[in-house]
């Protein structure tokens, strides 16, 4: 795999990944975001709705979270978990976690990573992490490691440094197992950074892993609600800084599209794509607009439109913050509001997406009302398109030195 | 008592099914109907949308599986969205993208359905609401006005649906009742030239009033008629029978539509006795449990057997998820939250009830089909003596003797 940077403008990476998969011609760009999917399957989409998508990124991600507990059936299986799920063709990356479904603290050891499935809690030390990752044999894994120094409100310091030695210590025996196993020689370890708030320990979590031969680097431990993000922007910075340029760098639990900016300006290349998948789980369609050099009649009629939207959002949502029932943004529109009953215009005018071509905001309305599970699949059709869009506009900012405006549009709409 | 047939509003109804090829031996028919939405060969079976939904299958989807025409219902659709949202979205058609056709019930199983919630009168149905508590009546004009609205191509009476297990007084009533409901509906059917209004033939499980509500019935002229009150709790050794009776009272030249059946055994039995329709919840509701159809019956996938079978539902099956999926993903898939998981599943089991009627009517203009039938009995049961009983019978009283 080679990354090689087409240009680097006020911090941001634009680019492209090469010799990628198991026959080295793949190619992804960056800045990017991976296909989200639950149990090996996008969510709510059979392979025929999935290609209906336009823009579907090269690169899915696989959660272990979801997998681990099918770690015998895969390894009798044999073919690899590409195979098994029905996308032989798709680069995967397996990260431990499911980055909506937050996982209990508490059960890192020294030796050992825990994560959740339907069954329950599935403890993998390195040996068994590996076992499990043989079996897979994806293109890319998140390496074990200890993400928990963030995880209570005070970070220690003790705690900070703790996960970076345990991380540290379990890349270090994860790589020797990968040096002995033949089927893993075309897989890349992607090598995590932790080290809580304290900025020494991300420092150090940088430096030494950037040490070891990882394919890339996973930015762990800076998600949460968009106020702790903000927080730990500069840390970002500092930590990226540290990194080589030509290993791309992940971010996981960030996927808001004005987080997302932020993020690159500081150095990430990739992101995982369950913002669109939260949004459609609560009903809602994605309208922010991403056309930041519109005609002028266009920019007009658009920001009457997106004004009056605006305006109707309910500002202040209060609801539990379970995974996916955070906050409505102000990206997107509930289609089980009163006033789409009767709206007959597609979810996003111009929108070439499987549904804003072939139905309405009433129809998905009635859907909604009526709890089908048709609902489901049209907005996941529609929000993953429009966010891939939003990722390609990214680049085509980047190109055009236009990113500026691009951002000022996101933010304008981000209140 | 029955009506004096009403005729004034209804020209000769036209013609929409032209005969391709009759079983010499049994009554099965092959055929096409000509509707406004496009041909539809029959045997056909139809599967069930609801709400204006085919569940979680886009109409692309359904449509690439070959399926030209599907149910709504107008109990549903009439509380939501309401019949003037669907006439503002230029009819079901329109709101729900199909381009294919589509066949609306009355509303009238609902009276069995939901029977706690209805109460039956001259006038029509009352029922209550069970998302408000509002009272709405369903009478023939009612349904018949909310069906034109919908503009779907085949549209059913509004009939007394009492179910099979009643006995007594409350059958007979029933079945008089239908016959005046029949001609209100005829009435006022505002757009026959663009839907076409289905009878329902009613009498539960007794020959007597049965055959008086053919009569009666078949003295309309409407385009098609349904065999209706049956594939409820009754026995199959009594369904087959009031099957059977239907068919050989009803004209040759007119569709027969058998509501409510799916199982394969009973779709290939009822085509065998003459039935040319059929619909039913059973194929895409047992998806969403997770079991999967099959010549041989149906596989229930969540089950820890599948775990590690690497092998697609059906090797013989081309559909979207035989070509791309293994059970064992699938039972991996089923036990997880993502929908997608009964989606797969929905598809296969609607390709393999399409296949199947496809494959009985090939039969059927090969003149073939009884040893399509003993091969299809054979690889469900195995042994011609571990049919059911009352297929058996069915069969050997149209001439089809198995094993």
């Amino acid at each position: 795999m080679k990354l090689n940077l087409t240009k680097v403008v006020n911090g941001c990476r634009l680019g492209k990944i090469k010799n990628l998969g198991k026959t080295g011609d793949r190619t992804m760009d960056i800045p990017g975001c991976l296909l989200y999917t639950k149990a090996g399957s996008a969510p709510h989409l059979t392979h025929h709705t999935l290609h209906k998508i336009h823009g579907v990124p090269a690169m899915a991600q696989l959660t272990l979270s979801s997998l681990a507990e099918h770690h015998e059936v895969l390894a009798e299986y044999k073919e690899g978990v590409g195979k098994f799920i029905g996308m032989p063709e798709s680069l995967l990356y397996c990260s431990l976690h499911d980055p909506v479904s937050p996982c209990p603290a508490g059960y890192v050891t020294n030796k050992s990573v825990s994560v959740w499935g339907v069954g329950g809690r599935v403890e993998m030390t390195a040996s068994k992490f590996m076992a499990i990752q043989q079996a897979l044999q994806p293109d890319w894994f998140q390496c074990i490691s200890d993400g928990e120094a963030t995880c209570n409100e005070a970070t220690s310091v003790k705690r900070a440094r703790k996960s970076v030695d345990r991380s540290l210590l379990f890349l270090d025996n994860c790589l020797k197992l990968q040096e002995e196993s033949e089927v893993l020689q075309k897989s890349s370890i992607i090598g995590v950074i932790e080290g809580g708030d304290v900025t020494e320990e991300r420092l150090r979590s940088a430096r030494e892993t950037a040490k070891r031969p990882v394919g890339g680097f996973l930015l762990d431990g800076f998600q949460g609600n968009p106020a702790t993000l903000e927080t730990r922007l500069h840390l970002l910075s500092s930590v990226t800084a540290e990194l080589p340029e030509d290993k791309p760098r992940l971010i996981c639990g960030v996927s808001r599209p004005d987080e997302v900016l932020e993020c690159i300006e500081r150095g990430v290349d990739l992101f995982e794509s369950f913002f669109p998948y939260q949004v459609t789980e609560r009903g809602c369609a994605l309208t922010f607009s991403f056309d930041y050099q519109p005609n002028p009649e266009e920019t007009l009629l658009q920001q009457n439109g997106t004004q009056e939207e605006i305006k109707y959002v309910d500002q202040t949502k209060k609801s539990k913050t379970t995974s996916c029932n955070q906050e409505m943004t102000s990206f997107e529109i509930n289609l089980k509001e009163k006033k789409y009953q009767e709206d007959f215009s597609p979810l996003v005018r111009g929108c070439s997406c499987y549904c804003c071509k072939n139905h309405t905001r009433a129809y998905i309305h009635h859907l909604l009302v009526t709890n089908e599970l048709l609902a489901g699949v049209l907005l996941m059709m529609h929000n993953f398109e429009h966010y891939f869009g939003f990722f390609h506009s990214i680049r085509e900012a980047l190109k055009s030195d236009r990113l500026a405006q691009l951002k000022d549009l996101i933010c304008r709409q981000a209140s | 008592m029955a009506a004096a047939a009403s005729q004034t509003s209804l020209e000769s109804a036209p013609r929409i099914m032209r005969l391709v090829a009759e079983c010499s031996r049994s009554r099965a028919r092959a055929g096409e109907l000509r509707l406004p939405h496009g041909p539809v060969a029959t045997p056909v079976f139809m599967p069930v949308g609801t709400q204006a939904t085919m569940k979680g299958v886009t109409a692309e989807q359904l449509d690439a599986l070959g399926c030209r025409i599907c149910l709504g219902n107008t109990y549903h659709l009439g509380l939501r969205p309401g019949p003037e949202l669907i006439q503002k979205a230029q009819g079901l058609h329109g709101f729900m993208n199909w381009p294919h056709n589509l066949l609306t019930d009355s509303g009238g199983f609902q009276m069995v359905s939901l029977v706690s919630l209805s109460e039956v009168t001259e006038e029509g149905v009352r029922f209550r609401s069970p998302y408000d508590g509002d009272e709405t009546l369903l009478s023939p004009e009612r349904s018949v006005e909310i069906q034109n609205a919908l503009g779907s191509d085949i549209i059913m009476q509004l009939d007394d649906v009492v179910s099979s297990t009643v006995t007594g007084p409350r059958v007979e009533e029933a079945m008089y009742r239908s016959i005046r409901w029949l001609d209100r509906c005829i009435a006022a059917h505002r757009r026959p030239d663009k839907q076409n209004l289905f009878a329902i033939i009613q009498g539960g499980l007794d020959a007597d009033l049965r055959a008086t509500c053919l009569e009666e019935m078949t003295k309309r002229d409407v385009p098609g008629f349904a065999i209706g009150g049956l594939s409820g709790g009754e026995s199959k050794g009594e369904f087959w029978r009031m099957v059977a009776l239907s068919t050989s009272r009803l004209p040759k030249d007119k569709p027969r539509y058998l509501m409510g059946v799916g199982y394969a055994t009973d779709l290939v039995v009822c085509v065998a006795l003459g039935c040319d329709m059929f619909d039913c919840v059973f194929p895409t509701r047992t998806a969403r449990f997770g079991s999967a159809l099959v010549p041989t019956g149906n596989l229930q996938l969540k089950k820890k057997q599948y775990e590690k079978d690497f092998r697609p539902i059906d090797p013989e099956c081309d559909c979207p998820t035989c070509q791309k999926h293994s059970r064992a993903f699938l039972h991996t898939l089923l036990h997880s939250d993502n929908t997608a998981a009964l989606h797969h599943l929905t598809i296969h089991n609607i390709a393999y009830q399409l296949r199947l009627m496809s494959a009985v009517r090939a039969s059927i203009v090969e003149k073939r089909f009884p040893a399509f039938v003993r091969d299809f009995m054979n690889t469900m049961y195995g042994d011609p003596t571990l049919c059911p009983t009352w297929a058996t019978e069915a069969l050997a009283s149209v001439g089809i003797t198995l094993g």
